[in-house]
């Protein structure tokens, strides 16, 4: 069973990743994942009826503490790395359209 | 004697008994990278001036006799996914060329208190995505053994900067055979320990059950020591055992005589390099001629590790990458960016590779409604039955025994226009990832003069097995201490 990926569902893909993407690369990306999900769909032959999904690998308990506040990072310490910063906030441009 | 060439033990011999000083070590290591890295480029980042203040420092701890450890003094390498306060950590991207970290790894801070020495952070495939440290998005490095090709990856440049005698030993990481494959690819000895043994605070995620920070040596011994130093249990890593680490170097000396070594069929079949097959056959008998039982043993969904691993692999590192977004830190590109969400989309476009992207869109797909059930949520089931295939050989064997990868060192861009090609190169390393357990590859010969790598796979947090029956190879074979002409 060949599964072909076309560009219009690489574009939803790279939106909800929130990435860029240009027609050309689609075009190429598109190609490349139907090769790489075709070769995925082996695991299909694999009868995993009754078979739990794997879900914890190390340790299976859960892992509590005190909820106590100890000293953390100072604000001006943690903008030094932000790209845009304003009275000790990171500043992003509008999140909410104004239309 | 030449300095940068010693085991971590001679060179810790010879600072206690002050014969050299870890300044002078430290000074001809940092020589010897701005001579012969220019050819190698296995450092993304060298810290001259980080380093000589930490070996002077050692030197003085050493000097009072006080908190001495195996690793005082001792100048090393790490991969640059982990995080080095107020040194660039890249994760060899260009969304995070200029980021400097605020604070660092455990594992960071583990190595500074037993005083060893940072000399560097060196090269990857970009946030660990390839196997040939040719999707570094900053340069590609080479093999020390052959300039024209690849040191395997996503660890190639801690690979590379060990084998080229760059350091004297090397922190990497192992999310689907990072540590081991080009461990065998430039004749290095490396550990994927047991998940949960090495705290990953500070480590920037990949796929977070798969990633096992693990350290790369010239020897078994060096790399035990080394685990010693960084494993534990770690507050801020939850995932982190709490049992106590043994002292991996304490029984490494008792034989191996009566141990069963399993050989999974399942690894030695048709495509393997021939001269990968026979340094195998070979491994087998010097085991056989130690005195320990070779038993064949049956892996059956080995073939599924490789798409079991890709898919979880995407899917987690969607996740996980998901805050390079372009507001907090890395590059922001905000040209005519009409909201925040032009800010994530050009930034992510211009700062991601083109591996990256595939692997992050492929995950979201995995994950999408409509494939979850198809894709991510096969794979976990296809995961459990590779847990068992283990849980079942080691009910019956010791210790697994496989090669690294089906052949030697390939040429630089050999593989680069396939991604399914280069996934194929993971084939005999990935699988232990999804089970979460230990696997230690060592060198075990030559074909065509470049080095076949084998992999030692043993039951959870049973790296002293590993490392036991690994150091009993090394004393009976000097493969491990061969090194590359430049």
């Amino acid at each position: 069973m060949t599964q072909t990926i076309d560009t219009k569902t690489v574009k939803h893909v790279a939106f909800l990743v929130r990435l860029g993407i240009s027609e050309e690369e689609a075009q190429k990306f598109s190609g490349q994942f139907s090769s790489i999900i075709d070769y995925f769909n082996m695991l299909n032959e694999v009868d995993t009826e009754n078979v739990p999904p794997a879900s914890d690998i190390a340790n299976a308990e859960n892992v509590l503490r005190e909820d106590v506040v100890i000293p953390s990072m100072s604000r001006e310490e943690f903008l030094k790395n932000a790209p845009r910063s304003e009275r000790g906030y990171v500043k992003v441009p509008t999140v909410l359209g104004d239309e | 004697m030449q300095l940068t060439n010693l085991t971590i033990r001679e060179a810790h011999e010879l600072l206690t008994t002050k014969k050299i000083s870890s300044v002078e070590l430290t000074q001809a290591m940092l020589d010897r990278i701005h001579d012969v890295d220019k050819k190698v480029k296995s450092y993304v980042t060298v810290t001259d001036d980080l380093a000589l203040e930490q070996a002077k420092k050692a030197d003085e701890r050493i000097a009072k006799g006080e908190n001495v450890t195996p690793l005082t003094g001792i100048p090393f390498s790490m991969k640059d996914c982990i995080s080095t306060r107020d040194v660039r950590t890249t994760c060899s991207s260009k969304i995070l060329e200029n980021y400097v970290p605020q604070y660092n790894a455990t594992v960071t801070n583990k190595l500074a208190d037993s005083g060893a020495v940072l000399v560097g952070k060196t090269n990857m495939d970009e946030f660990g995505m390839g196997s040939s440290c040719e999707n570094s998005a900053l340069f590609p490095t080479h093999n020390p053994w052959d300039l024209e090709r690849v040191p395997g990856g996503s660890s190639g440049g801690a690979a590379a900067s060990m084998s080229a005698s760059l350091c004297s030993f090397s922190i990497g990481e192992d999310t689907g055979g990072s540590v081991r494959m080009p461990a065998g690819f430039t004749n290095v000895t490396g550990i994927k320990p047991t998940y949960g043994r090495v705290s990953r605070y500070g480590l920037i995620a990949l796929a977070s059950s798969f990633d096992c920070i693990g350290p790369m040596t010239r020897d078994a011994y060096d790399c035990a020591t080394v685990l010693e130093h960084i494993a534990g249990h770690d507050p801020h890593d939850s995932t982190t055992y709490n049992s106590p680490v043994p002292n991996y170097t304490a029984n490494i000396n008792k034989p191996v005589k009566g141990m069963k070594l399993g050989i999974p069929k399942e690894y030695f079949v048709a495509g393997m390099e021939a001269g990968v097959e026979s340094a195998m056959q070979e491994a087998i008998r010097t085991y056989e001629k130690l005195g320990m039982e070779i038993h064949e043993v049956s892996l059956p969904h080995t073939k599924y590790g490789l798409p079991v691993y890709y898919l979880l692999l995407f899917a987690e590192a969607s996740a996980n990458l998901a805050r390079m977004d372009g507001t907090r830190f890395g590059l922001s590109v905000s040209d005519g960016a009409k909201d925040v969400i032009d800010i994530y989309l050009k930034t992510r476009h211009e700062g991601f590779g083109d591996e990256v992207k595939r692997r992050i869109m492929l995950g979201a797909y995995a994950l999408s409604a409509g494939y979850y059930d198809a894709y991510y949520l096969k794979a976990q089931k296809v995961r459990t039955l590779l847990r068992r295939d283990f849980e079942t050989a080691f009910s019956k064997v010791d210790i697994l025994l496989v090669p690294t990868c089906p052949t030697t060192a390939f040429k630089l861009g050999e593989k680069t226009s396939d991604p399914l090609e280069m996934y194929l190169s993971d084939i005999y390393v990935v699988s232990t990832n999804p089970a979460g357990v230990p696997a230690l590859a060592l060198p075990a010969g030559f074909s065509n003069n470049m080095p076949v790598g084998m992999q030692l796979i043993g039951k959870h947090l049973d790296e002293s097995t590993l490392f036991q029956v690994a150091h009993a190879y090394q004393q009976v074979t000097d493969w491990h201490k061969q090194t590359p002409n430049l």
